[in-house]
């Protein structure tokens, strides 16, 4: 049982940390499908900087984790920013882009270190059991991850700025109207270029938190399972409001723990369900939230639509 | 002036056409400067390596066999872009194509290997299964105001979950790859009509081929020359406006869908109904066919006719990835260049406008 609460509470981490993300881009107006790709380059560098920081001190390793993948994601969302901002490109074509880009180039990039450590070890492979420890808190046989905890820091803190701030709520009128917010002086762009960046970082967060769940090394061919896109069910379910995300990612995140500890139960176990049903599980379940939420979508008005000065 | 002669570079052909080298251009250059990173000293071979494919054998038959290869893996791809492209037509973004795929390659396995069906029934099964993935997305998309980009993605991964859980019955016993088609039911193979001679008795030609080309001028027919095809484009264009004139826009969503859900599956049997790879149940990834169909039909310029050309291109880097040395080099830089080219596929409308502009301001320019 604590192990399911523990996978569950892990897991809501990355969902809530990663719809969060969605959830600025989005509120300036920008559709961010490329979560996924920021999920893979934020695990990337966070990866990678535990390779090689190894065991040192763990207030070293927590800090240098969390600015290491954020500032992966913020870096690869710039992606996003200049095509869609500046460009007015096709949302929907670069995030996916994106997703396939970011998927490659860690895989490319994984590969080549390895070869270069050690030319027969020609996988995608990265091991950073060492530094994982650190990131966990024991609690008797209860394991909390720090990342678990910076993720409710920033649920706050994301409350307090979308609804608190004069940058909140400037950011949130770019997404609703972004005419009448160009009339009153605010700068589109820039707010929009804000929204995607703030979405890098936490969808960057977002991608440490998925692979260290459990797990000390990490295979980068398998990208991260359509995480980002449940992370845009969350926070369709979450009606675009940080509060309401945190409890649909809770909801999420259980049913996808359930599909990783369902054989220590006696009773699940003795169903002799097939392991692929609970795989399947949160695809599912997020489908069939999606039909029964999105008809009476609170969606920014002006997402996806590139801001046209001409247009009224 | 009705007969006033446009500028080369004002023709919409031309500009496509070469919006989507440059792309091409762009991505090969982006993948060298990696290669270089990764290592400067074989980076030119490489690439060269890459673009050559097949043709790095020296003997004409071996070019011709592994030519034959390549095509083979063409045919699917060209369905997968055929479907993403004709629901694109309709403002939809298919990418469930990559589930309808899986769905497809579930059902004609299943038919061909569990119930020993012949290529001729196992061909529409798949059709049918990709179909209904699509009609899935096309219903919630219609009825529920689903976004289909993320319904897309959880059927891709519900698909695939579903069809390794059904083909698992049918795998070889020491190994998570399905018996082969040769040894269990050779009617399910599709039938070759001589081809495989063209192609150094390459027995994995078959007429899936040309049939996905025929798909290719098919669709064309039917988005330009019909009007379901008028419809469609009417509907992807406006919504709003297309109900007000009478169109059932509701009813051309799902169509659109079940349409583009169909080509997909039908790809996939044209894939795995040649007996060339067997599926394995223990994968845990989407196969990147469906994916890579979205490169091939933004760098066909969004034209059937033009995809079947781009859709080899792609092919013929994908596979040209495989003959690097894998020492030195990962295969995926082709999937990094190919996703490079989507990427900056992204800007082609930017790159249109800013012709069209240049040349706007020039000609107001003139009259005073």
């Amino acid at each position: 049982m604590s192990l399911l609460i523990q996978y569950t509470l892990i897991f809501a981490s990355v969902l809530m940390l990663v719809a969060l993300g969605g959830c600025f881009s989005e509120h300036s107006g920008v559709i961010n499908l490329g979560l996924e790709g920021i999920m893979v380059m934020g695990a990337l560098g966070g990866a990678l900087a535990m390779k090689a920081m190894g065991e040192t001190s763990p207030v070293l390793i927590i800090v240098g984790t969390v600015l290491i993948s954020s500032l992966s994601g913020v870096i690869y969302s710039m992606l996003l920013a200049v095509a869609s901002i500046n460009f007015s490109a096709d949302q929907t074509l670069i995030g996916t882009a994106m997703n396939m880009l970011a998927a490659a180039a860690a895989t490319v990039a994984v590969k080549s270190i390895n070869i270069a450590e050690n030319p027969d070890n020609v996988s995608s492979t990265v091991v950073y059991g060492a530094a994982k420890k650190s990131l966990v808190i024991n609690i008797g046989s209860f394991q909390l991850s720090w990342l678990t905890i910076v993720a409710v820091i920033l649920l706050a803190v994301s409350y307090v700025v979308l609804y608190k701030t004069r940058f909140g709520l400037r950011l949130m009128a770019c997404g609703e109207h972004p005419q009448a917010a160009d009339s009153v002086g605010i700068n589109v762009a820039k707010m929009r270029w804000a929204g995607v960046l703030i979405s890098g970082f936490l969808g960057g967060l977002g991608g440490i938190t998925y692979i260290t769940a459990g797990v000390s090394e990490w295979k980068f061919e398998t990208g991260v399972a359509g995480f980002g896109f449940l992370a845009l069910a969350v926070m369709i379910f979450g009606q675009w409001k940080p509060q309401n995300i945190a409890l649909a990612a809770l909801l999420f995140g259980f049913f996808r723990a359930l599909s990783n500890v369902y054989s220590g139960f006696d009773f699940l176990a003795a169903m002799n369900i097939p392991g692929s049903v609970y795989n399947m599980m949160p695809y599912i379940i997020s489908l069939l939230v999606l039909a029964f939420t999105s008809k009476k979508s609170r969606a920014p008005k002006a997402e996806g639509i590139p801001y046209d000065k001409s247009v009224r | 002036m009705k007969t006033e002669k446009k500028g080369f570079f004002e023709r919409p052909a031309v500009q496509t056409i070469s919006a989507s080298l440059l792309c091409i251009v762009a991505g090969l250059l982006v993948g060298y400067i990696v290669l270089l990173m990764i290592n400067p000293a074989g980076a030119t071979n490489a690439i060269i390596t890459l673009l050559k494919n097949y043709l790095t054998y020296p003997s004409f038959p071996a070019k011709m066999k592994y030519l034959g290869n390549t095509l083979v893996k063409t045919a699917p791809l060209l369905m997968c872009a055929l479907s993403i492209q004709f629901c694109y037509k309709t403002g939809l973004f298919n990418i469930g194509a990559a589930g309808q795929y899986v769905a497809g390659a579930g059902a004609c396995l299943f038919c061909a290997l569990k119930l020993h069906l012949p290529w001729f029934v196992c061909l529409p099964m798949a059709a049918l299964a990709g179909a209904l993935l699509g009609c899935i997305v096309g219903f919630l998309k219609a009825y529920a105001n689903v976004n289909e980009v993320i319904s897309g993605i959880m059927l891709n991964w519900i698909g695939l979950y579903t069809v390794n859980m059904s083909l698992t019955g049918v795998k070889e016993t020491a190994s998570p790859y399905t018996v082969t088609l040769a040894s269990e039911n050779p009617s399910a193979l599709l039938p070759t009509l001589g081809l495989e001679k063209l192609f150094a008795n390459n027995s994995y030609v078959t007429i899936a081929i040309p049939l996905s080309v025929i798909a290719a001028i098919l669709i064309w027919v039917v988005l330009t020359k019909t009007v379901f095809g008028y419809e469609l484009q009417a509907t992807g264009f406006n919504k709003d406006a297309a109900r007000y004139s009478g169109m059932k826009e509701k009813r051309n969503i799902i169509l659109t869908l079940v349409i583009g859900g169909a080509l997909a599956g039908l790809g996939a049997a044209f894939f795995y109904l040649t007996g060339y790879e067997q599926w394995s149940v223990t994968q845990s990834s989407v196969p990147g066919m469906g994916f890579n169909g979205i490169a091939a039909t933004f760098l066909g310029g969004l034209h059937p006719i033009g995809t079947i050309f781009s859709s080899y291109f792609i092919q013929h880097i994908t596979s040209g990835g495989s003959f690097l040395d894998k020492n030195v080099y990962p295969s995926q830089i082709s999937d990094l260049i190919s996703s490079v080219i989507i990427y900056l596929c992204g800007f082609v409308l930017f790159f249109k406008m800013f012709l069209n502009k240049k040349r706007n301001t020039k000609k107001g320019g003139d009259e005073k």
